[in-house]
């Protein structure tokens, strides 16, 4: 995994609430068995005027020119503007895998679905949930500011505006050493391998069924 | 101290806490698919690492699997070689058991784990899907999880995962004739919003989910994700216990006995405190019908299609506007005034054999409207598709002018050759309604199975309790 430290970038806003991960990624594109080549359908079905199948060339496709990924001042955003509940729906992982190939590394929101919010970090994308007074004027100053950009500072916890203001978020300590160093889980959860052979010689003993 | 059921859960399956609280939990069983589970296993073999333990897994395909013409094969290339891809994962590293596409006992994940007994109280279950909470119904810990997760529990047998807030969901009363499971969190996913469980585990109780046959709960714990709850379960009680007596793997002799004086503790103390509880009165819900394009947007078989005015927050009345629009719905439309095009009765939600029943009554001696183009029934596993049969069920649904097909995920997702077209309306007794899920451009209308077989005989939403 990438380490996420500290990110400039393109603010894009996507003012909907309740953002699911069948629209963020549909699910035709999830016979795939590969991680990567996800971003060109990243939300395919509001961003494209046809409809989109595996295999197709998307560069070629028609562009819905109303979507708001689509249009000239947001090509090239880092950082993805969000409301409520993004995210929801279907645990496929192919979702940040997608917003990740798209060029997104951090999502702003007031809030993530569980899984989803889980998975993002796992891929370097760092999903950051602020107040809803605050998104709710990011949105007003992405609106009003072409190429608006923000600053995403992980070790200070600090989402920082180009007038200065700064707003603080809360990450997980454990999950913020994870995306700092770009560490793998499994390395670290295998650290721990001798007390998971000892907690499960002990399941065994006490329920041996679980075990048949 | 007096604990909540997740407390007691979580507790006896953590095996490490960082210090910011984050765990290891041990996971008991791992069910596995073939969308999920191809980059996790490659992941795995590109570290040259091995499976931790082989007997924790359960396998089976259905998301890709076609419903009809299996002696043609998959015939999408990229369907099939996901499928044969999970084949070749599993013959190489081995499972408990695997259920592959044409096997007798192959379907629906969710459905196939608790109907051989693979799904035990007390047990952490995860899956790379969402709706792995429908385990919970055994009062298990059931997270759906994603890819890397699916990796990290073959490599390391653990998950890591902070504990959650604990939420009481109880329901008393008894539900009206014609009412079920699906309206109850229908109805409870329309009072607390689909973000009203983020960071929440849910315990479902009170007499009327006591009162709910195991089907019933799994219908319920299924949905407790499209509430926002990564987990969602129900305390065991002699419904749980008289379920898995027999099953194929569940314990036999001397480990039942103990198992069952176990499972009997996994219940909240009564005293046992929740960071929130929401009441509900079964008496007051109805059939519940939604009307747009989260689960949360859902009003009674007797309501109305609502007007963006109707809601004061400006993002969700947008989102209304939006909903309306592609759902092809004006404002103040009586929902039974609603036709359809399709019908589907299956998914991890409503395909077991309760749910074709309640189908098949409403079906009984009646004919699909003309109007309706298709009325699929496709039951959750091979196993309830051979009971269902021995029940005539298939003949009731075939005479009536339904299609009666080979287990699967089916249309509730659409990756097979089960979809809507563009424009076309369904009543589907699936999970969710977004933009898109049965097919690019389809509308959805989640149900009960019940309601799903009234509306494909009325040819538009209809209310069943007047055709019982």
């Amino acid at each position: 995994m990438d380490k996420f430290i500290k990110l400039e970038g393109l603010v894009a806003p996507l003012d909907r609430a309740n953002v699911d991960t069948d629209a963020i990624i549909p699910k035709q594109f999830l016979k795939s068995i590969k991680r990567s080549g996800f971003g060109p359908n990243a939300f395919d079905e509001w961003r494209y005027l046809d409809q989109g199948a595996p295999g197709q060339d998307s560069a070629k496709r028609v562009k819905n020119p109303d979507f708001v990924l689509n249009q000239e001042r947001y090509q090239g955003a880092s950082i993805l503007l969000a409301r409520s509940n993004f995210g929801c729906g279907s645990s496929r992982e192919h979702a940040p895998w997608a917003l990740h190939d798209f060029g997104f590394r951090a999502i702003i929101g007031e809030s993530f679905a569980d899984i989803f919010f889980n998975n993002c970090f796992k891929n370097g994308l760092l999903p950051i949930v602020l107040p809803k007074a605050e998104i709710d004027a990011l949105f007003g100053l992405t609106e009003h500011s072409p190429g608006y950009r923000l600053t995403v500072d992980l070790p200070s916890q600090l989402v920082v505006r180009p007038d200065g203001y700064a707003i603080h978020f809360e990450v997980d300590a454990f999950r913020k050493e994870c995306m700092l160093n770009g560490w793998d889980d499994i390395g670290l959860t295998l650290r721990h391998a001798e007390k998971i052979r000892e907690f499960e010689a002990r399941r065994r003993t006490e329920q041996p069924w679980l075990f048949a | 101290m007096s604990k909540t059921l997740y407390e007691k859960l979580w507790n006896s399956h953590v095996v490490h806490v960082e210090e910011d609280g984050t765990a290891l939990l041990y996971i008991d069983r791992h069910l596995v698919h073939e969308v999920t589970s191809p980059q996790a296993f490659e992941g795995l073999k590109l570290a040259n690492r091995k499976p931790w333990r082989i007997s924790s897994i359960v396998a089976t395909a259905d998301h890709n699997t076609p419903t009809s013409h299996w002696e043609l094969g998959i015939q999408d290339p990229i369907s099939r070689q996901q499928v044969e891809t999970l084949d070749a994962n599993i013959r190489e590293v081995g499972a408990l058991a695997y259920f592959p596409f044409k096997d007798r006992r192959q379907g629906i994940v969710h459905v196939v784990g608790p109907e051989n007994g693979a799904t035990l109280p007390g047990m952490t279950v995860v899956c790379g899907d969402s709706h792995t909470s429908t385990h919970g119904a055994f009062a298990c810990l059931a997270h759906g999880i994603g890819t890397s997760e699916v990796e990290h529990v073959l490599a390391t047998q653990c998950l890591l995962q902070k504990k959650s807030k604990t939420m009481l969901v109880r329901v008393e009363g008894i539900v009206g004739s014609g009412v079920t499971a699906k309206d109850i969190v229908l109805a409870l996913i329309g009072r607390i919003g689909t973000a009203g469980g983020n960071g929440y585990a849910i315990e479902f109780g009170g007499s009327a989910i006591r009162a709910l046959s195991m089907e019933g709960r799994m219908t319920v714990c299924n949905m407790a994700i499209e509430a926002g709850a990564r987990v969602g379960f129900v305390a065991a009680d002699e419904t749980t216990i008289a379920y898995l007596k027999g099953r194929s793997f569940a314990p036999k002799g001397d480990d039942w006995d103990k198992a069952v004086a176990y499972w009997r503790t996994l219940v909240s103390d009564p005293d046992a405190r929740f960071d929130a509880v929401i009441e509900m009165d079964a008496r007051q819900v109805v059939p519940q019908v939604t009307w747009g394009t989260s689960p949360e947007m859902v009003t009674g078989i007797d309501g109305e299609v609502p007007a963006p005015e109707d809601f004061k927050d400006p993002v969700k009345s947008e989102g209304v506007t939006r909903a309306l629009q592609y759902m092809g719905l004006t404002p103040r439309t009586r929902i039974d005034a609603i036709k359809i095009d399709k019908v589907f009765i299956g998914s991890c939600t409503n395909s077991r054999i309760e749910d074709l029943r309640a189908a098949a009554v409403v079906a009984r001696g009646r004919k699909v409207a003309a109007n309706v183009k298709l009325a699929l029934v496709v039951p959750g596993s091979g196993l309830i598709k051979e009971q269902a049969e021995a029940e005539g069920l298939d003949k009731i649904f075939i005479a009536a002018g339904f299609d009666w097909r080979q287990p699967g995920c089916s249309m509730c997702l659409a990756m097979n050759d089960d979809r809507l077209e563009p424009g076309e309306r369904c009543a589907s007794t699936s999970n969710r309604n977004f933009e898109g899920r049965q097919g690019a451009g389809g509308r959805t209308h989640l149900v009960s199975p019940a309601m799903a077989a009234a509306a494909a005989i009325a040819g538009r939403f209809a209310d069943v309790r007047d055709l019982l």
